[in-house]
């Protein structure tokens, strides 16, 4: 008994850490409806405020912490509020989620940006002697534990009190479900808004400051996993009830410290459960509680107030400017294969090739997200799986790369297949994070074993040889991967146009409609997500053979993150927004690595590429189909605006804005309502799409 | 429910409101246009409701109902066009100051938060217009007006039955008397019988002092209750005056008028 409490002592205070984190996402999920993943990265701005200004600035601590807690936490919150979520309050909580995605990937680059890329060792603890001992017994505990925990518990009481007994508290409550509503009770819903984020923020800080001390550098990736186990924590509470999070939290902390204590050292179980055991009790909690699913979405009311989702591009085109895109797209594909075999340096044609397997992986992406309206956070797991299993087999059985890629592909679809069983039961945020913890899972646990990933070896994985041809040359290898992407790329518009497709808008629309006129639905989102684990798979093994060789850093679960970002940016629709991020991942990428290293503070600019993703991406606050589809609305209909007046003619029904009005009054849905037949033509456009991000 | 007109009861409201008509209206909407993004919803409307009248707001589907009273309180900008109410000009004002200045919108379909309970509900209102110490006294009334309310004090008020959560929406309202009161579609999917409750609590509403803007598809009881009528057709109004001088205006406007279709919504 003595050991077992030898263990659990030191995991109270990492619980209440825990729980901070938590509470401070279950604030902002009750009074914004954001599940802000975001909340990690606002408590590393904190960290890194106080470490600036105590370390390299020479603050007295008071005053370190003071301004990061008290006026930079609050601000960054503030801020968020007035530029992003504001906007965004009314909309699904999809979008919200992609926003908060978005700022995860975005504000350790900023701060990269404006700070420099240092490594900042042994962070100062805002409590004067920390590691002071007390002895209580048999036990010791530091005073910065103490305090830990006094904080906490202070931060959960107060905030409880707030919620059950202030009429702020209720208003707080009340924002999230309809804004629009509480206007209408007379009360200043911005305002109420603007304050909730301001808290949660300050709590973020307040997280930050205090947790520094607990690693060895301020980074913002251990305030990303930290904030995995809040999620668990959080997700005990139901997402709404402070106390079962600050218990959860509890713990969540104290089972990891007795799991360490217990499991002997070195063993597959301590070195892999041991990290991963907030991702399991997460995954097992999302499936376990009733609640958690349920009582996740309030529609709003009022939600009629918010004009339609805008036609896709493709639909509204005018039939002259199809012509020019019908004889434009096959000139433009072949002038790009044409360049791409003869004339472009070998090196960049290595790089294009990377880049149509990233737009495999992010077709995989299309699938899920736009066609199937769900959020998976694991794409790049499935891409390593699919391109360790291709590698293996070619290594120990020497099956061919092209074999190798259907089975790896089978194999990410099966896993697909498996994560999205129990996921069905979830969807929307639920299903978000029960893939976020997959992907971990599949970091900590799953790529790390010598028969899958290879730790950080990895795999070597060649290129493909058929028959007497090989494709091992660079040019060759192009081609290949150009007909696996064509080949992907009729797969996912053949899918859109026929059945499925249809079915899938249906359920989109609403599961429950698309049910009662005889969808199965869990089969199709079954589908849906084997088919595009299967994809990811697929662009795996491309991208593999295409380097060579492969190893579970090329897609840890932060590329998951960003790859949803990036396809988000572009367009989530079509298969051309895919392309385009494929290629301006890639091209971008390449770039910006011809900045110099010095002066020092150019390297900063690095790994910019993932704020502009980012930037893209909050662009979804204004343009929810994505920039690039947003442009290519616009310039279609300038266009055809251009063309009519040239031309002198009527313009063409359901092109004019005019029209669709005119539609909507007589009851009738105009043109661009219908579900879009523009699979076919979202390819077809790529050719300008394609020039955009080259040019 | 087909509810035909009942000619002598309409003369005798249309007489009483030539009265009041001579007052300076308390809502004046002039020439408004509204849009959804693209979509052009209202061209041009215009109409006044005079201080302590009840307006009815006809009109099928799609006719643009909806948009206006988004407009009136603010949660849809118009695009031209004034709004002016309680002598003040209201165009462009957020939902909130509108809402202070004593004009309640009860909109279509869910009108009270689902996720607090009813307690919640009614104290969200009360503790803003009446203040802290009045809630008491406040809630005590509105749950001996509707006990069933008082019963369900704790529960979550999206549980409650459509009839139920009507009347907590009304409940509200009669605990604060605002100076007007739109009523969107209040008798939506609601059996008769508690359809006529809804409506018997808004002229006990209209006794009290407060102008209503009834916005209805189903004509019959909104024409029992209002004195003056505005018919929307397509986005324009195309009838404003008494309801004795509706005639069979309303029948021919009014394809939808008592038929299943007239369930759907119309934004």
């Amino acid at each position: 008994m003595s050991t077992f409490i030898t263990y659990l002592i030191p995991g109270i205070p990492v619980g209440c850490v825990y729980a901070l984190m938590a509470v401070g996402l279950v604030l902002t999920y009750k009074t914004s409806g954001v599940f802000n993943l975001a909340f990690g990265a606002q408590a590393y701005v904190s960290a890194l405020v106080f470490y600036l200004s105590v370390e390299s600035l020479g603050w007295p601590i008071w005053a370190g912490a003071l301004v990061a807690i008290l006026l930079v936490g609050p601000l960054v919150g503030v801020a968020l509020d007035r530029m992003l979520f504001r906007h965004i309050r009314a909309a699904p909580s999809i979008v919200k989620l992609v926003v908060a995605l978005a700022l995860l990937i975005g504000i350790p680059t900023t701060m990269k940006l404006l700070f420099g890329n240092a490594t900042r060792l042994n962070p100062p603890s805002i409590v004067a002697n920390a590691s002071q001992v007390y002895h209580f017994g048999a036990y010791y505990v530091s005073k910065g534990e103490i305090v830990t925990v006094a904080v906490t518990v202070v931060v959960v009481a107060l905030l409880g009190a707030l919620f059950r007994y202030s009429e702020l508290g209720l208003h707080m409550r009340a924002v999230v479900e309809s804004p629009r509503m509480l206007e209408l009770a007379g009360v200043n819903a911005d305002r109420v808004g603007t304050f909730a984020w301001g808290l949660s923020s300050f709590l973020a800080g307040l997280a930050g400051v205090l947790l520094a001390p607990l690693f060895s550098r301020v980074s913002s990736l251990d305030f990303t996993t930290l904030l995995v186990s809040a999620i668990a924590a959080a997700a005990l509470g139901s997402l709404t009830s402070l106390p079962l999070t600050l218990l959860g939290g509890l713990l969540l902390g104290i089972g990891q410290a007795v799991l360490t204590g217990y499991l002997p050292l070195n063993s597959v179980l301590a070195t892999g459960l041991r990290p991963a055991f907030p991702f399991v009790v997460l995954v097992l909690l999302l499936l376990a509680l009733p609640g958690l699913r349920g009582s996740m979405e309030v529609i709003d009311p009022l939600s009629g107030c918010d004009p339609p989702p805008p036609p896709l591009a493709a639909s509204v085109r005018d039939p002259r400017l199809d012509r020019v895109a019908r004889i434009g797209f096959p000139v433009f594909v072949a002038a790009f294969v044409l360049s791409a075999m003869t004339w472009v340096p070998s090196f960049w044609v290595f790089i294009l090739t990377q880049g149509i397997a990233f737009s495999i992986i992010f077709l995989s992406i299309t699938v899920l997200t736009g066609m199937g309206g769900q959020i998976s956070l694991c794409q790049a797991s499935f891409a390593g799986f699919g391109a360790f299993a291709a590698g293996q087999l070619a290594m120990h059985l020497g099956l061919s790369v092209i074999l190798g890629a259907l089975v790896g592909a089978v194999a990410a679809a099966v896993l697909g297949a498996l994560v999205a069983l129990p996921a069905l039961r979830l969807g929307g945020i639920a299903l978000a994070l029960a893939t976020l913890a997959f992907a971990l899972l599949a970091d900590n646990v799953l790529f790390p074993l010598g028969w899958l990933g290879n730790g950080t070896t990895g795999v070597s994985v060649p290129r493909p040889v058929i028959g007497s041809i090989s494709f091992a040359g660079t040019r060759a290898f192009f081609l290949l991967a150009l007909v696996v992407l064509a080949a992907c790329s009729a797969v996912v518009i053949m899918m859109r146009r026929g059945m499925t497709g249809r079915y899938l808008a249906a359920i989109r629309g609403s599961e429950l409609a698309a049910s009662t006129v005889g969808i199965n639905v869990a089969r199709a989102k079954v589908m849906v997500f084997a088919l595009s684990a299967g994809l990811a798979g697929i662009g795996g093994v491309v991208y593999a053979s295409t380097q060579g060789s492969v190893s579970p850093t090329d897609f840890n679960y932060f590329f998951s993150l960003v790859f949803v970002v990036l396809v988000v940016t572009t367009g989530v629709k079509t298969v051309e927004g895919a392309i385009n991020a494929g290629m301006a991942y890639v091209i971008l990428q390449q770039l910006l690595s011809y900045i110099p290293n010095h002066p020092a503070w150019l390297h900063r600019f690095s790994g910019i590429e993932i704020l502009l993703f980012a930037l893209g991406a909050l662009g979804y606050v204004i343009h929810p189909e994505g920039m690039v589809e947003f442009q290519k609305r616009f310039w279609t209909e300038r266009i055809a605006r251009m063309l009519d007046r040239r031309g002198g003619h009527q313009p063409s029904e359901g092109s004019g804005l005019g029209g669709h009005g005119e539609a909507l009054l007589e009851g009738k849905a105009p043109d661009g309502w219908r579900p879009s037949e523009g699979g076919g033509l979202g390819l077809r456009g790529g050719a300008a799409g394609l020039d955009g991000t080259q040019g | 429910m087909k509810q035909g007109l009942r000619p002598s009861a309409v003369v005798g409201r249309g007489d009483d409101a030539s009265k009041r008509n001579s007052d300076k209206p308390l809502l004046q909407v002039d020439s408004v246009e509204a849009s959804y993004g693209p979509y052009k919803a209202l061209f041009g409307v215009s109409f006044s409701v005079a201080e302590g009248s009840a307006m009815a707001l006809l009109g099928s589907n799609g006719a643009g109902k909806s948009t206006v009273s988004r407009v009136v309180s603010g949660l849809i900008p118009a695009t031209s066009g004034r709004v002016i109410f309680a002598g003040q000009d209201v165009t462009g004002l957020s939902a909130w100051r509108i809402a202070r200045l004593g004009l309640a919108h009860a909109p279509e379909g869910r009108s009270v938060f689902a996720s607090l309970t009813v307690l919640e509900n009614l104290q969200l209102t009360f503790r803003r217009s009446l203040g802290k110490e009045a809630v008491g006294d406040a809630l005590a009334a509105a749950f001996s007006e509707f006990p069933r309310l008082g019963e369900r004090q704790s529960q979550l008020a999206g549980t409650l039955s459509g009839g139920e959560q009507r009347m907590l929406a009304l409940a509200k309202v009669l605990a604060v008397p605002p100076k007007l009161l739109i009523v969107d579609e209040l008798s939506l999917g609601l059996a008769p019988i508690i359809a006529d409750e809804v409506f018997e609590r808004l002229d006990a509403i209209r006794s009290r002092g407060t102008s209503l803007l009834i916005v209805e598809q189903h004509v019959g009881r909104a024409l029992e209750l209002a004195d003056r009528v505005v018919l929307l057709f397509k986005g324009q109004v195309s009838y404003e005056g008494p309801v004795s001088e509706l005639g069979d205006l309303a029948h021919q406007v009014l394809p939808t008028q008592g038929s299943p279709a007239a369930g759907e919504q119309d934004t």
